[in-house]
């Protein structure tokens, strides 16, 4: 699968995830046509490691993820267009927060069901914030959206940042992005990273050995809502709009299906969603292959594009 | 409230009931294919969908509404036989999510080749002209289309109830939902039961889609808004209980009309909240055993 010459190369990438991570997306924007689309690569791959860390680590499967984008991308909007906050600082910790507190709130009533409601009612609970963003015209903007966000400058040690040129938001982002990277490496890597997993593999032995699974579980809620939340707030502040269909479940939706193709490399597939983005310029119904592709991933590479490389590696 | 104008309030309740028997075509297929066989199918609303636009090409050929309300059900239960054969039955013994996320991705497929079949721009289906009028029902007028709903809705449910408790492929099938590893060992081929149930449960969402037709037009979006309307209601009723998906599906519809008269609103985040209450009040659902399939 892997020529020879690139081999060493490879392994050096799955022993140093992190590391590789910061040299490869520091070079990036360079690589690719525009600037912008290198930050919503990198915005969706932040997205998608929030959702991945309840799907893939947890085990468990939300359909509604949409909330927390929706509610990082609305509190920081609604910070700086509505409560007229001029820093930017400001405007994402309110972001966060609204975020945090949704996922608790949600997370705390969704974890009253197990196994396959879990699904189902977190996507309910989703919906129910889009109609309320999309009745509550006078705070989110309702169907239009939330317009004419300003883009201040960033105070930065005294100096202040202008971001409106593309690649400084993208550092911008960059910086935030790498530092949710790693303190996700950190927390996977921790012992409460382990009971994650031991969650996930079985969960009743997991409470055979005395771990308070539901406040557990609640906790890795509350943390890939915050991830959700910083790649939702980072998006309002680069579209400078959030548009009300952030909330609505094909938000979800996009967060598992990139994640699926992804697999455990959750950054694979944001650029296989962006890639596809661009060819529905050219292809009329490319939802409809997307949910072919999708299907053909559940029955055939339940793994995603990444974990069956890393599986088709590690098995040489 | 001395105003309060009873005869609207009447028609709303009247509403509340035709749309609750949407729902309940929908819970009951939905909870049916969920208690057998730990399936939480996402298509369920595209199915719905397919009936509404089978329906109307149905009547376009046939100019017959009577023919659509036999034939979209049969095609789309036949449908429902392949997806479960070649799709879904290579699932089994894998995580429950991965049937869901597979009809999830069948739906958006589906979806998107309805616009492309139908066109993206809503459909209108007429009621059958033998039930285009209305009916003075004593304290109000009613469409005569909406009351036969009612009629077809009961009758499904009571043709149901007969199959299940009455026959002996309706007695596996029961059997099957409490104990399949036992009814296996008693040598029966529980492949052709899911098979069959999956048919019928796809095939009474067809007919829901056949029914809301002419009531709220057709369109490639309708399945999924309701999926999700229907998911509440089986988390509301108990997943897997029928019982629980009947009395749930006609309190949502009452509690939506009735919302939508007194506070516009308010009624489509309702349903959240009832089931918010529902989920803090009993978690297990109103009707529903606590621990199945968690």
């Amino acid at each position: 699968m892997i020529p020879a010459a690139l081999r060493p190369v490879a392994a050096w990438v799955s022993a140093h995830p992190v590391a590789s991570f910061i040299v490869f997306f520091a070079v990036f924007p360079f690589l690719v046509p525009y600037q912008s689309l290198a930050t919503q690569v990198l915005i969706y791959g932040l997205f998608a490691l929030g959702f991945n860390l309840l799907y893939g680590y947890t085990g468990l499967l939300s359909f509604g993820h949409a909330a927390y984008y929706g509610l990082g991308a609305y509190g920081a909007g609604i910070a700086l267009a509505k409560l007229k906050l001029t820093s930017l600082w400001l405007a994402l910790g309110v972001g966060l927060a609204a975020a945090v507190i949704g996922g608790a709130l949600i997370g705390f009533f969704c974890l009253r069901r197990r196994g396959i409601y879990f699904a189902m009612l977190t996507l309910a609970f989703a919906q129910m914030l889009y109609f309320i963003a999309f009745h509550a015209a006078d705070l989110t903007g309702g169907d239009d959206g939330l317009r004419g966000i300003p883009l201040h400058p960033l105070g930065l040690f005294g100096a202040s940042v202008s971001l409106r040129t593309p690649l400084a938001f993208y550092f911008f982002a960059y910086a935030f992005v790498v530092l949710a990277v790693a303190a996700l490496r950190r927390i996977l890597d921790s012992p409460f990273g382990a009971v994650l997993q031991a969650i996930r593999e079985n969960s009743d032995r997991a409470v055979a050995c005395g771990y308070d699974i539901n406040r557990i579980k609640l906790l890795s809620f509350v943390f890939s809502a915050l991830f959700t939340g910083l790649a939702g707030s980072l998006d309002a502040l680069r579209l400078t709009v959030v548009p009300v269909d952030s909330l609505y479940w094909t938000t979800s939706g996009q967060v598992v299906i990139m994640t699926l193709l992804g697999g455990a490399g959750a950054f694979f597939g944001p650029f296989f969603l962006i890639l596809a983005d661009r060819l529905s310029l050219f292809i009329e119904a490319w939802p409809l292959v997307i949910g072919l592709i999708f299907m053909a991933f559940v029955l055939f590479l339940p793994r995603g594009i990444w974990g069956t490389l890393v599986a088709r590696g590690s098995a040489r | 409230m001395p105003d309060l104008p009873l005869q609207a309030l009447a028609a709303q309740a009247f509403t509340g009931l035709v749309l609750g028997g949407i729902y309940v075509l929908m819970a009951i297929g939905l909870s049916l294919i969920f208690g057998l066989m730990t399936v939480v199918n996402f298509a369920h609303g595209s199915f719905y969908m397919l009936g509404a636009f089978i329906a109307f090409t149905v009547i376009g050929l046939t100019k017959s509404f009577w023919a659509a309300l036999i034939l979209a059900p049969l095609v789309v239960g036949a449908l429902g036989f392949l997806v479960e054969r070649f799709l879904i039955r290579r699932l089994y013994g894998r995580s429950p999510d991965d049937p869901l996320l597979l009809t999830f991705g069948l739906s958006l497929a589906m979806v998107e080749g309805a616009k492309l079949i139908w066109g993206k721009i809503g459909l209108q289906v007429d009621p059958p002209k033998q039930l285009a009028a209305a009916v003075d029902l004593g304290f109000m007028n009613f469409p005569v289309y909406r009351l036969f709903v009612i009629a077809v809705t009961a009758a499904v449910l009571v043709a149901l109830w007969l199959f299940l408790a009455k026959t002996s492929v309706g007695l596996v099938i029961r059997a099957g939902s409490r104990d399949a590893l036992m009814v296996r060992a008693l040598g029966v081929d529980l492949n052709r039961v899911w098979l069959l149930v999956f048919g019928i449960g796809i095939a009474m969402a067809g007919l829901a889609g056949v029914l809301a037709g002419p009531m709220r037009g057709v369109y490639a979006e309708m399945g999924v808004e309701i999926i999700i309307d229907s998911f509440v209601i089986v988390v509301v009723g108990g997943m897997g209980s029928l019982a629980g998906a009947i009395v749930a599906g006609l309190l949502m519809g009452e509690i939506v009309s009735l919302t939508t008269f007194f506070a516009p609103k308010l009624a489509e985040l309702i349903i959240f909240i009832v089931m918010a209450i529902v989920l803090l009040v009993r978690p297990s659902g109103l009707f529903g055993e606590a621990g199945l399939a968690e």
